[in-house]
């Protein structure tokens, strides 16, 4: 009784907060120094059209960086935090077969779905999409495979090759802007080319096209541990 | 086209809070509830498109909605026996 | 149209907030966590959008000498973007621990774990 009593006077005061919050709200007109900044520049300096792709790798490179390292933390921990103690494999029993239409079904999908985590991040820099959402689109390939047979392994060994190579281009492409372009991260190591060409934004379609990998390689160690787990 | 987002913002709005209630409603089995959080996932892609963010729609679409509510069920079916407790 | 998304992103967030206060699963505590994130980049989404513009994306319709009289602010897309990998990360964490956790001793009812209670 005093709990759910102080839970509603702790949400009636967070609620009262966001009214408050939401009464004040003046949209903007105009947009703001830091926007505009992005508005008039991102065209010229780095050669990109979409302009959240060149915020997310080339001005707030960082903080990307970051984000994978993150990613990577929390996929790590999910492996070690599952995988210590039992024998893998030793108590999983057979299960019945897929069904023929989802064997099927799997086969035609897997390599379009694949196909499609692939064009969603070579072309991040132009149309809305980019390396995280290739990444999960290529991650959800592997779940498609997990369904068709769950009792399927996946090679911890190839996962963790492919996302220690992207992880690696990634920050060398970084390295490299320090000594020929303006400092880490800038995309200007590659020519900028015209403005709308899946060749152009420097070195932002590389950089997006491993950062696919790397997500779609961690989603994808997430995923394979939590199938490599039993039922309890 | 400008005049339909009002009412498409309304409804889908009101299906998010819906939905969002269902899947905090403790009578509700488990994965009518994991299933609901991810309409919720679902719906709010589609009113980032209307709110002109197609590269936060494509993510939510593909990782808040997908890959998460796989999640839920995996964990779900390892547990099976705690669903209810 | 950004006033009824806010209000929306901000109902969620309380609605998440009270089924992870109330829930004594530790399932659905996370499913709430979820709803609750949702709503936070909901709010933040809604906070960049500007009436009569469109997205940040330079093309035919939008070249890029009128792109700051036509598109809306790219940069809370941006940390949205960030905050929703980072939100799914998290999740599986959560889960993995709930994994653990029911492993230890076979029930998901947070008023059994009692070990840091004082």
């Amino acid at each position: 009784m005093v709990k759910s009593f102080s839970v509603l006077v702790l949400l009636l005061g967070i609620g009262a907060m966001f009214a408050a919050l939401l009464l004040g709200y003046v949209p903007d007109s105009e947009l703001n120094q830091t926007a505009r900044y992005y508005a008039d520049k991102t065209a010229s300096e780095t050669g990109a059209a979409n302009i959240v792709a060149a915020i997310v790798v080339t001005y707030r490179g960082l903080d990307t960086l970051g984000e994978v390292t993150v990613l990577f933390l929390s996929a790590a921990i999910v492996g070690l935090v599952l995988a210590s103690g039992h024998q893998q494999g030793k108590m999983r029993h057979a299960q019945p077969p897929s069904g023929e239409l989802l064997v099927i079904g799997v086969r035609l999908l897997v390599p379009l779905i694949l196909l499609l985590g692939v064009y969603v991040f070579i072309n991040g820099h132009l149309t809305p999409g980019g390396g995280f959402q290739g990444g999960a689109i290529l991650a959800s390939a592997m779940l498609l495979l997990l369904l068709g047979d769950p009792l399927r392994t996946f090679s911890h060994k190839l996962i963790a090759i492919v996302e220690s190579i992207s992880g690696l281009v990634f920050v060398g492409m970084g390295i490299l802007g320090i000594f020929y372009a303006g400092g880490f991260l800038d995309n200007r190591v590659l020519p900028l080319g015209t403005l709308g060409e899946v060749f152009s934004a420097g070195a932002i379609p590389i950089i997006y096209s491993f950062v696919g990998l790397k997500v779609g390689a961690e989603f994808s160690s997430m995923l394979a541990n939590l199938s490599g787990t039993e039922e309890l | 086209m400008s005049n339909l987002f009002i009412p498409m913002t309304v409804l889908l709005c009101a299906s998010m809070i819906v939905a969002g209630l269902m899947s905090i409603w403790s009578k509700r089995s488990l994965p009518i509830v994991m299933l609901s959080s991810g309409l919720v996932s679902l719906l709010a892609s589609v009113q980032y498109l209307l709110l002109a963010a197609p590269d936060v729609a494509m993510t939510e679409a593909a990782i808040g909605s997908g890959l998460t509510t796989f999640l839920f069920f995996f964990v779900l079916s390892r547990v099976r026996g705690g669903a209810n407790g | 149209m950004a006033y009824i998304a806010m209000a929306t992103g901000f109902i969620l967030i309380l609605i998440g907030l009270f089924g992870a206060l109330t829930n004594r699963n530790i399932l659905r505590m996370i499913v709430a966590f979820t709803v609750a994130d949702t709503g936070v980049n909901m709010v933040i989404v809604a906070i960049g959008y500007m009436h009569g513009r469109t997205a940040p994306i330079l093309d035919v319709a939008v070249s890029a000498a009128e792109a700051a009289a036509r598109i809306i602010d790219p940069v809370p897309q941006a940390l949205v973007l960030t905050a929703i990998v980072i939100g799914v990360g998290v999740t599986a964490l959560m889960l993995a621990y709930t994994y653990k956790l029911y492993e230890k001793k076979r029930t998901l009812d947070i008023a059994q774990f009692t070990e840091l209670k004082w």
